[in-house]
Parts: structure tokens; sequence; C-alpha cells
């Protein structure tokens, strides 16, 4: 073995404690940074990925049955452009009984003999594809809800003659959401009777499909291929991958703040570390030197001291970043229906070479100097600071009223003003981090919220809204729906059904609502109203600006709806409700995601003017804390049997995408909060071990070990306090800019209670979080400081 | 007969492998006393001393200071026991760059939980006496060797400790600081300070000592005490 790897494998043994902190933070910002890289690329096209894997149809046609034969559907997969085809497929739109005899939402169900083909590859996520009669595959996604347990369930078509039954064998996913579920065709032809299946459905990939334009240009081609008014709809993968990327993109500002924040944490702490490591061999450098070393040989020893560590806390890294992205993103799998584990072989490399490239760099500047200084300058180089910095703290805590242990710990970081900048830097960082992911977490928990307002709504037996509850526990539709081809019918006695809800026990707020479609002068296209009823309205919808309604002819509108419209809250516009104008003033922006932010939310007494037999639909009813949801929707059924109407408790269950953003925000936080916790750590090592005579001398003057520990800690103290007071305002601000910048992403702006998160005292600890970071750091350290031998602290020159 | 201040009884220290470093030596030293240990390197002058200032224990024997086992004191309680009994007088003087002079000096009371006001005033009292009061703002850097050395003494004579020990005083010194030294602990001695220095140098000894222990090897050579007892 040359002296060289001599040198190199001794340096790397005898300093095992830099060793190991080198290892691990190394491998902390390798993890994180793999994890937050990985998800980066994840998200910024989990449906392109699943669309690709499934060879997802460009476009999705339905022709009139009535109106085209099967072959000529056929036939037209060699129109121009066409790169390849599936179908036709007989589909038609059917409504369903679960086993308790509710209806669920009317269903797009597709004759499919197999989930393959040349385009639209239906991934089964659960059970088998539809192979005989009575058998029905359902789609997981938005439209159904569907708990796990539906499958292997015996549900009945109640369209079709005799209501048969048919039993869910499998759950499946297209991303291209061709339909919301699957039969066999001639399962489909029995279900639909003599006439036949209604429809036929052809999928489509074009040679080009990257614009609206080239989508359209298909589209004319295959029109043009098949009798005139044959087609009777088609909808472009562009429109399916707006409406899917909708959530997707709340992630991406999320991780990028995380990964910045990575990323800035492993470079800070990662140079403090190997800096710190050089700067404290100095002497063995002199030594070395004096031995016969050239500058060259010194340089490569303690980049390779530092480069060993590193590479193995790197590969850990690399595969404990992996490890925890495939669980994540299968989550996310789940929710777009990618099936990739996510591992980005590329992203292992860039950041296993990045931070490698890191810690050679700060190790060759560190080395480099010290390889420069003369042999007898690198002996004399003391362990202690250089007189002079830092004098004036040690003056002034002096004379403060405190434990002398304590004031001579305080002055400890103005001694190393740069170092001790870099270790503020580093508790700055992980305090960000808990504050930011505190208060993202309570950001999305209240924009939750919003839609959890309501605990019971009331509508009537078996005629539920599209999106409306599934079999089995309710969701929390909010206040709001979707359009669905099926409207909840009003009810014939509104006034009767609020003084029900009114007088139950247990009722502590209600708002009715009827529905309607209108226009709006300035945007194209017909718009969902809601009008609304009863005294408490103003207590489901969160005002971003403006007033809540306060009478007729005033609406409440979101920042899409105002964008679109190009108004302002006070300007006026005019709606159009079957054909008569209503003008109205734009009162209030609310924060409303319904029907994308378009939703017209307004009095019922704006549109009886268009529509004088306009009534409620649908109630929603928030209960007084400590009513029992199950019990009240149980007894108020009761109460409103005679008037037709039935209550159903909802469920709050929070949102798969704010459960995955709350793991991740842990996780991510989790692994800050320890390499903050490493970098002090590695600092206050490196302060123990140059300050171990001074620490010799006091201990030989009667400090104790718990004094000592005590100066130890106090030596933490101001950068903690420091770091963690400007953590926090860092994270608030990260917290506010990522959470502006995720709604802005999808149009809308927030209201003051999702943004303003943070009380007085949160902001007060999250500041002593970082107090809390810099003392766990500084234990071990101070424990080997107190354990220190005094003989053996003079000795160490 | 008087109690002994120090005594240790057939103290072995032993390091790893090696001969030990002290061989079943037995000392006692009376209140009072000047003592010199001498000694060539490696023969257990350190050791010694640091066993008597509770810095090290003894691998067998015990070593027993005003009353205080200190061969069985705990990290605590031996600094307890330093702060309270013991006075440190290094060779290289030891001082705190950082602190000013007078901190320096206040370090040990103000550690023991004397007031600052207390310790200022204890401490002006000492530099006075050591004639180094006109440095108290100044840091160790700025001062001569000799001033450092009785800075240091002022320092090890804080919290008036019945015991002073001092680790070769004047070996980093020149000749006229060593002499400055030297006067000091001959007054001290004088004042009644029982003092133990551990040193080559021969005239130290014979200037400031009224008693020499000669060590070889890890074992009393030879005590004048006992000389002048035959």
């Amino acid at each position: 073995m040359s002296a060289l790897a001599r040198v190199v494998r001794a340096g790397v043994g005898r300093r095992r404690v830099q060793t190991i902190v080198i290892g691990l933070v190394v491998m902390i910002a390798v993890t994180s940074a793999v994890l937050g890289g990985s998800l980066m690329v994840a998200s910024r096209g989990p449906f392109d990925r699943a669309f690709s894997q499934q060879q997802g149809a460009h476009l999705t046609a339905q022709f009139d049955a009535g109106a085209v034969t099967e072959a000529q559907v056929a036939a037209s997969a060699s129109a121009a452009g066409v790169a390849g085809s599936a179908g036709p497929f007989p589909n038609a739109e059917l409504n369903l009984n679960n086993p308790m005899g509710n209806p669920v939402p009317p269903l797009t169900v597709v004759g499919r003999a197999d989930p393959g083909g040349a385009v639209d590859r239906v991934d089964i996520v659960d059970g088998r594809w539809a192979t005989g009669p009575g058998e029905i595959v359902l789609a997981t996604g938005e439209h159904l809800r569907l708990p796990p347990q539906v499958l292997g369930q015996r549900w009945t078509v109640s369209d079709a003659p005799g209501s048969p039954s048919v039993t869910v064998v499998g759950f499946a996913r297209s991303a291209s959401q061709t339909a919301d579920a699957w039969t066999t065709p001639a399962q489909l032809a029995a279900w639909t009777g003599p006439d036949g299946p209604r429809a036929y459905q052809m999928l489509y990939r074009f040679t080009e499909a990257g614009t609206a334009a080239q989508v359209q240009a298909g589209r004319t081609a295959v029109q043009a291929s098949v009798p005139a008014a044959a087609l009777d709809s088609a909808v472009s993968w562009l429109d399916v991958r707006r409406e899917a990327t909708g959530e997707t993109v709340l992630l991406v500002p999320f991780l990028i703040a995380f990964g910045m924040l990575g990323v800035v944490m492993a470079v800070l702490i990662i140079g403090n570390v190997i800096a710190g490591a050089v700067s404290t061999a100095t002497r063995r450098i002199g030594i070395l030197k004096a031995l016969g070393f050239t500058p060259a040989q010194v340089v490569r020893a303690y980049v390779g001291q530092a480069l060993i560590p590193a590479a193995v806390g790197a590969a850990l890294g690399v595969v404990a970043g992996n490890l925890l992205t495939v669980p994540i993103l299968a989550q996310t799998d789940q929710l777009y229906g990618t099936d990739d584990n996510g591992v980005a072989l590329w992203v292992d490399a860039v950041v296993a070479g990045g931070a490698l490239t890191l810690v050679a760099v700060t190790a060759l500047a560190a080395a480099a100097r010290a390889g420069r200084l003369r042999s007898v300058d690198a002996l004399a180089v003391g362990r202690t600071p250089r007189p002079g910095r830092g004098r004036w703290a040690a003056r002034l805590t002096s004379r403060l009223p405190i434990s002398r242990p304590v004031t001579l710990g305080l002055a400890h970081p103005f001694a190393r003003p740069v170092r001790a900048v870099s270790v503020v830097a580093a508790i700055a960082f992980g305090a960000a981090a808990v504050t930011f992911a505190v208060g993202l977490g309570t950001s999305l928990n209240r924009i939750q919220e919003v839609e959890d307002i309501a605990d019971v709504q009331v509508g009537q037996p078996h005629r539920v809204p599209r999106g409306g509850p599934p079999p089995g526990p309710g969701q929390p539709p909010g206040p709001g729906q979707p359009r669905g081809p099926v409207q909840p019918q009003p009810f014939d006695d509104p006034a009767a059904i609020e003084r029900v809800i009114a007088d139950q026990a247990g009722t502590d707020g209600y708002l009715g609502m009827a529905r309607s479609e209108i226009t709006a002068a300035g945007i194209t296209g017909e718009l969902d109203a809601v009008a609304v009823t009863g005294p408490d309205g103003a207590r489901y919808y969160r005002m971003v600006s403006g007033t809540w309604l306060t009478g007729p002819a005033q609406i409440v509108v979101s920042t899409p709806f105002l964008t679109a419209a190009g108004k302002e809250v006070g300007d006026r516009i005019v709606l159009t409700d079957k054909g008569v104008d209503l003008p109205v003033t734009i009162v209030g922006e609310a924060f409303n995601l319904d029907d994308d932010g378009m939703q017209v939310v307004t009095d019922v007494a704006t549109l009886r003017v268009a529509e004088p037999e306009l009534a409620p639909s649908m109630y929603y009813v928030t209960l007084g804390s400590g009513t029992d949801a199950r019990a009240y929707a149980k007894a108020l059924t009761a109460a409103l049997d005679p008037l037709g109407a039935v209550a159903d408790g909802l469920s709050h269950e929070p949102d798969e995408m704010i459960i995955i953003i709350n793991a991740l925000t842990g996780l991510l936080s989790l692994l800050l909060m320890v390499v903050a916790g490493l970098g002090v750590l590695n600092t206050v090592v490196l302060e123990t071990r140059e300050r171990v005579h001074d620490l010799g001398v006091h201990k030989a003057l009667g400090m104790t070990p718990r004094q000592t520990t005590a100066m130890v800690i106090a030596s933490v103290v101001v950068t903690g306090l420091v770091g963690g007071a400007v953590g926090a305002g860092v994270g608030v601000l990260l917290q506010r800019t990522v959470i502006t910048e995720m709604a802005s992403s999808v149009g809308f702006r927030l209201p003051g209670s999702v943004l303003d998160v943070y009380g007085s005292l949160d902001l007060l600890l999250f500041g002593l979080g970082g107090l809390v970071i810099a003392v766990v750091g500084a234990l071990l350290p101070a424990g080997w400081a107190a354990k220190t031998r005094v003989a053996v602290a003079l000795r160490t020159e | 007969m008087t109690t002994p201040l120090i005594e240790l009884h057939e103290v072995t220290r032993r390091y790893d492998e090696g001969p030990p470093a002290l061989r079943e030596v037995s000392l006692s030293v009376a209140p009072g006393e000047a003592v010199a240990i001498l000694g060539p390197s490696g023969s257990g002058k350190s050791t010694m001393l640091n066993l008597v200032a509770g810095l090290d224990r003894p691998s067998t024997g015990t070593v027993t200071v005003d009353g205080v086992r200190v061969d069985q004191l705990g990290e605590a309680a031996s600094a307890r026991y330093r702060r309270a009994r013991i006075g440190l007088v290094f060779q290289f003087f030891n001082l705190l760059d950082d602190l000013t002079v007078a901190d320096n000096v206040m370090l040990p009371a103000q550690l023991a939980g004397m007031g600052r006001g207390t310790a200022q005033r204890r401490a002006a009292e000492l530099l006075g006496r050591l004639g180094v009061d006109r440095h108290a703002g100044a840091y160790p850097g700025r001062l001569s060797g000799g001033e450092r050395q009785r800075v240091a003494v002022a320092r090890a004579l804080m919290n008036r400790p019945p015991l002073l020990l001092a680790d070769e005083p004047t070996g980093a010194l020149d000749t006229a600081s060593g002499e400055e030294v030297m006067r000091l602990l001959t007054e001290l001695h004088a004042d009644g300070q029982t003092i133990v220095v551990v040193t080559h140098d021969l005239v130290l000894a014979e200037r400031c000592a009224t008693r020499t222990v000669q060590l070889l090897d890890g074992q009393v050579a030879a005590d004048s005490a006992l000389e002048r007892t035959r």
C-alpha cells in the first residue's frame, strides 16, 4: 500500500465521527434529492406516462348507431392521419342499482371483449376482465369513487328488461377515460334490448396529435370517412389531459420548493462538513508536509478521505431515496393510472454525481488551501480560533447575570463567524422546512374543510346527482356538484323541507341549492348556476374578496370566472337564463372549485325571474358540535319521509392528493431536519475538537461535566435562535408562495383563511424549533465534551 | 503529629501495556510545606501531579488530599474538589486567549458560583498583589511570559486553595521571567501556602522548596525530608 493510501485509510479510520457524519449527511442529502427529483420527474407527467403506457386514444369518437353501420365505423380506421384504432365498440348509458337498491350515477357502459388492443390498453387494477354474461368491470376514478368492497358485489341493471343482476368482476382504468364500465359486447346487446346498442365507440391514434389543430384535423378526416351526421361527438385527448392534470400541477410548485430546500441544504451542509473536516486537519497536513508529502499528495489524500465516506453515503442515499420513492409513487400511480415504479436512473446518476462532485470540489478547495501552507505554518496553526475574533462577544456575555459556563458558550459562535453563519443557515433550512410543512398541511386541510362544511345532505330518494354519494359511505360533495346527465329533481315543497331541517335537533345551519344552466356575457358556453336559499349560505363558501349575497341580482363567483369574463368584484354582468337577460352585480369572489371555478352562485330569487318554478333540489346541513351525523341523518330521514326526501351523512375523508402531499411533506421535512441536526452536530464536534485544550483548562479550573454540557449547549443557542427566527420567516414566505402558486396554476386565488394559517404562538414555536434542532444536534458532542478527561485534553496541543 | 495535606499510599499508575508511570509510591506532604518533585522525563512527575490534582486516577493505591479521597471521586466531584482545594499552574500558562486577564482570573470563582462583583474585587486584589493589575483589561497574548505566569498564579489562587500545584512553572520562561516566578512562589510559601512544584529546574527547587522528592522510573528515589530524619 502506498504512503498516500495509508494516510487516506488512517484518516478515514481515525476520524470516525467525521467519517460517519460525512457519510450520513451525504446519504440523507442524496436520499431527499433522489426522492424530490424522482417525484418531480414523475409529477411532470403522470397522465402522459399513463397515456403513453396505454397507447391512449387521441380521439374518442361516438357514432350514432342509427346513422352508420358497424362496418362503416370500422372503415374509418383508414382515414387520413389515423395511425391506429380500436373498435368499434357498442356502448350505451345505463342506470344501475347497488346491492342496497340505491341507484349509482348513470354509467357509460362499453361492450369490449378484451382490455388490450392497439389503442386504449385498459389496465385492470383489481379483479379480472368481464368475459361472460352477467359480468361488469367498473372504471376507477373520480366519477364513481368506489370502495374496494364493491368487487364481487351483485348489482342490478335497472334500465334492462327484468332488471337483471350483474357481478362486479373487476376494476380497470383507462387513461383516455373511454368508459365508466365495460362488459362483453353480447351482454351489452342483451341489456340494451332488441333495438341493439345505441352508439358505437371508436378510438383513434393519429400520426400527429400534439396540438388541438392536429387533433381537429384527424377528427375532420374521420368525420369525412363516415356518412354525414354519423359522428355524434368526439373527445380530444388534450381535453382529457387538461381535466386529468388539474390536480397533478398542484404538486409541482410544492415539489420544486422542497427540492430547492433539499439541494441548497445539501450544498450547505456538505460544504460545511467537508471544509470543517479538512480545516481541522491542518496540523496533520503540516506533519505530512514535514515528512515530505507534496502539496498535490496532500490534496489527493484529503479529497480521498472525504470521497470514501461520501461515496458510501451517496450509494446508500440512492437506494434509500428509491425505496422511499416507490411506495409514494405507488399512491400517485393509483391516482393517475401509471404503473411504473418511479425509479429514474438518470435522476439517481445526476444526484449521486452532483453530491460527489460537490464533496470533491469542497474538499479540493479546503485541502488546496491547507496544501499551500508552509509546513511550519501548518504545524503552528492552533486548534483554537485565532485570537481577536469574537472578543467583543465574550466581553459582552461575561457581563450577563447568568452562569459563567453559559456566558462562555454564548460567545463561542462569534469566534468563528463564517462557520456560525453556515450553522444558522442549516438550522434556518430545517426550521423553514418544518414551518413550511405544517403551514402547507394546514392550508391544504383548510381547503379540504371548505369541501367538508356540510355534514348531511338532503335529496330525493333514488335521484342522486352524478358524482353524488357512492354505494356505502357517502362522499362529501360540498356545496355544488358537477353537472351530470341526470339532475336531482326539485322538491315540491321546499319551504316544508326547510322547516323540518330547521326544527331537527342538532341542526346548526343549512343551505338549499337549486341548479340551472346559464350563459354569461363575454364567456363562451353554458355555465353551471347554483341558486341558494336558506339563512346560512355564507358559511358554505370561503370569500376571497367582496361580500356574500345580500339579495337578488347579485352573484358570487370564483377567480377563473372573473378571469374569463375580464371582470372584477363590483362590476356588473349580464347573465342569460332560458333566454331572459338578468343584469347582476358581482358582489364577491369565493373560493369555489366547482365547475372548474366557473360556477355562478346567486340567490334563488335571481334566477326565478327567468325560472319562476325554480326550487332547491338538494339541501346541505351543518350539524352542531357533538351531533352524530349518522343518527341525525336517520332521524331527519324519518321526519322528512312524508315530504319524499331522504338525508344521508357525508363522509369527510381527506382527498388522496392531500394525503400524498401531507405524507411527502412530513417525510421531506424530517429528512431536512435530520440533515440540519447533523450539520449542527458536525459543527459542534469541530468546535469541541478545536477547543478541546480550552476545555481541558476549564475542567482543570473546576468546570463540572454538567457545566461543560451547559457551555457546549449554550454555544448553539444564539445560532439556534437566529436560525429558527430566520427559518420561520422563510417557511411562512415559502408556504404563502407555494400555496398561492399552487392555486394560481389552476387559476384560483385563495381566501385569507387558507393563506394565513400561522398564529403568533405557532410562529414562536417554529422559531424555537430552530433552537430544538440546534440543541439536539449539540447534545452528543456536549456529552463527549463533558466526558473528556482533563489530562488527555490538556495534552492535546 | 500534623495531619498531612497530601497522602499517597502505595500508588501505582499504569498506562496500557508499558511499565507503570508510578509504582507503589507513598508520600506525605504536610500543610505549609513547599515540595519540589524532581526527576528526568518519564520519571512520573506529571503523573503524580495529575493524581493529586484529581485529573487522573491511580490504578491501585489511594490519594488523599485535605481529607478527601481523590482517587474515589467522580468527574463532577473531582471538578468541585479542584475548585475548592487546588490551584493549578501550568508550564504553558494555559490562559484562555479570548478572555481578558481579569476574566481569566475570575473564572474559577465564577465556576464555583461566586457573583461577578465579588469575583472582580478578589481578582483585582490578586492581580495587584502579583503586580499585574495594569493588565487586567488586556488579553493574555499581549503579556510577557513572566506576566502570563503571574496571571496564571493569580487564577490558581482565586478560590484560596489550600494546595498550589505547579507543573514546570518556569519551563517556558526566560531567565528573568523565571526569576520573577520563583520569587513569587517563595513569597507565597512564606505566607503559608502549601506548594508542590514539579520541575527539572534544580535552581527552582533550591530557591522555592523546603523539601525535594526525586522520582526515577516511577519510584521515589530520594526524599530530602526522609534524609533529614535519618
